[in-house]
């Protein structure tokens, strides 16, 4: 199957090996229709990454949507009185990519673990998230935060909900004076979270100067897995990063980011997302991940010398059973072969054959 | 090897001042003060690679990771809003965005405010903040002629020490943000190149506090 790695691009590379890994771990396949009716996305705007969605009348005038996300379709039909759900998808997603104003499809693998979540699964997802960054490229850094850690210190500042968010911001961007003009003095503890950026060793040091000894269970919980991650052999790729967010109203506990070395935006995205479920009237616990695809594409471009291989050119008039075995026997010797009449504008190739009429064969080198 | 580090700095007086700013904290290019027009300086030994760009293009290439760490205007930051992280405050090219207007203009707030400007997303957002209901006219340059020629009411631009306005006839309304350089990092680089980041951000950070 060594030809197929060769054509294989790089996500669709991906998808396959994905796709055995979560199946490996007891995931199953969720499969789901393009559409969806725009009234769930319209009830849970704020966890789409943007508000622009494609839409369209079906036939019975029910006003439907390409689907810009797809966590939202699997949850909202779960099934409550089963006790673990665990699933992934291969999908197309629609968004609007930023900067160009215009439509994009994206495709996504992702899983979803939905139910009793307790540590083992949250273990799990994050174990599978680096798995499958790992697949991708050996040199890769999975960033991991608490919610529970950031809303901890968050909720021992007296500031405003509009000073909240533009705080948030700030943490996202590690922008340690922006959180200075927000909340001045008060705001050290909160910078120096942002500020640490490391394996564990580095993070429980400042975990332990913030908290004392009145650690938040979320402090706990963040140690515990992130340290059996490590001894998992993730030790130089797992890192612990508060400034990783996700919408609060929807995301609680822990959230994470995959990256690439050689992509400059992150490819993985994730979390715990119990207050979505709230939202949805769920009763369950929930936690999953995303992989983008697309930025797969430029990724360690192999460009290939040629195109072609080998140009076949015939005549008018050759025998048909001739010019057949020819083609064949080129391709049996591993070549890609174009037959044609005339030589094909803009590409590269290897060697040009000519064949006439009487199946008389010349071999022209184009290297 | 240290892989390279590519620096995008912003062309211009604030771009030299920077990159002054660069060499103090011990990361010098001196090919860079030959007086030519290359665009591309490297430093070999350092791993270090500097790059002039148009200031507003600064973020663009450390969003896409064209460049792993550049210098850029808190201006261009609020009106593109990139993905990156925002380091550290250089305290250089210090001035503010502000609401600008004719000395003798009275604002009607029972009619919408016409705005002229080249920050349309800042305009827009201060105004929300505030829920004022506004026209917006985007300019590329001049701004200050748009309330004489009663193209818009008032302007938004970024005021450094007046004089322009002042020679036109215009005044400082109300200021929207202060402004300064700041040192951003592509969110990807960051993590595959932190060593290096890191040692920058700290020492120019030490400069910052002298």
């Amino acid at each position: 199957m060594n030809t197929d790695a060769l054509v294989l691009k790089n996500d669709e590379k991906a998808i396959f090996t994905l796709r055995s890994l979560y199946e490996k771990y007891g995931y199953s396949q969720f499969k789901m229709s393009k559409f969806e009716e725009y009234d769930l996305y319209v009830r849970n705007k704020d966890f789409l990454v943007s508000d622009n969605i494609i839409t369209f009348t079906d036939t019975t005038g029910k006003l439907m949507a390409l689907k810009p996300d797809v966590t939202l379709s699997i949850i909202k039909n779960g099934d409550d009185s089963s006790s673990l759900q665990k699933v992934y998808y291969n999908e197309n997603v629609y968004r609007v990519s930023k900067g160009s104003y215009s439509f994009k499809e994206i495709m996504q693998v992702g899983l979803e673990c939905i139910g009793e979540v307790d540590t083992y699964c949250i273990l799990e997802v994050l174990s599978l998230a680096a798995k499958s960054l790992e697949c991708i490229s050996p040199d890769f850094a999975l960033d991991i935060s608490h919610l529970g850690i950031i809303s901890a210190v968050m909720d021992s500042l007296d500031i405003s909900s509009s000073e909240r968010s533009a705080l948030l911001k700030c943490i996202g961007e590690k922008n340690a004076s922006g959180i200075t003009e927000i909340c001045g003095s008060a705001g050290e503890n909160l910078k120096k979270l942002v500020l640490t950026y490391g394996d564990l060793d580095k993070v429980s040091k400042v975990l332990d100067e913030i908290f004392g000894n009145e650690k938040p269970e979320a402090v706990t919980e963040l140690i515990s897995v992130v340290s059996a991650l490590s001894e998992k052999g993730f030790k130089d790729k797992v890192r612990v990063d508060f400034s990783v967010l996700n919408d609060m109203n929807y995301y609680n506990g822990f959230v994470f980011k995959g990256f690439i070395n050689g992509i400059p935006s992150g490819i993985l995205s994730g979390g715990q997302y119990d207050f979505l479920m709230k939202k949805m009237k769920r009763n369950k616990k929930a936690i999953g991940f995303a992989v983008y695809l697309d930025m797969l594409e430029r990724f360690n471009e192999n460009s290939k010398d040629f195109d072609i291989d080998t140009i076949l050119l015939y005549e008018d008039g050759i025998s048909l059973s001739v010019l057949d075995k020819v083609v064949d026997a080129l391709t049996k010797e591993g070549k890609s072969v174009m037959a044609g009449k005339t030589l094909p504008k803009n590409l590269k190739f290897r060697e040009i054959v000519r064949i006439n009429e009487k199946g008389e064969m010349t071999v022209e080198n184009n290297a | 090897m240290k892989t390279m580090l590519n620096i995008a700095l912003p062309k211009g007086r604030l771009g030299e001042k920077v990159y002054d700013m660069f060499e103090k904290a011990g990361f010098p290019c001196p090919s860079i003060k030959e007086n030519n027009r290359k665009l591309i300086f490297e430093n070999e030994e350092l791993s270090l690679r500097y790059f002039w760009v148009k200031p507003s293009d600064v973020a663009i290439y450390v969003e896409r990771g064209a460049a792993d760490i550049g210098v850029a205007g808190k201006d261009i930051l609020l009106e593109y809003e990139p993905d990156i992280y925002e380091l550290l405050d250089l305290n250089l090219g210090k001035c503010r965005m502000a609401v600008a207007g004719k000395a003798d203009f009275r604002d009607n707030p029972q009619r919408t405010l016409r705005v002229a400007t080249k920050f349309t997303n800042i305009a827009k957002n201060y105004y929300a903040s505030q829920g004022r209901d506004i026209d917006i006219i985007h300019l590329n340059g001049s701004i200050e002629i748009a309330p004489i020629l009663g193209l818009s009411d008032v302007i938004v631009d970024i005021v450094e020490t007046g004089t322009t306005l002042k020679e036109n006839n215009l005044t400082v309304r109300e200021t929207i943000v202060p402004i300064s350089a700041r040192l951003i990092s592509n969110k990807a680089s960051f993590k595959f190149k932190n060593a290096q980041i890191e040692e920058i951000a700290k020492k120019l950070a030490v400069l910052v506090e002298a």
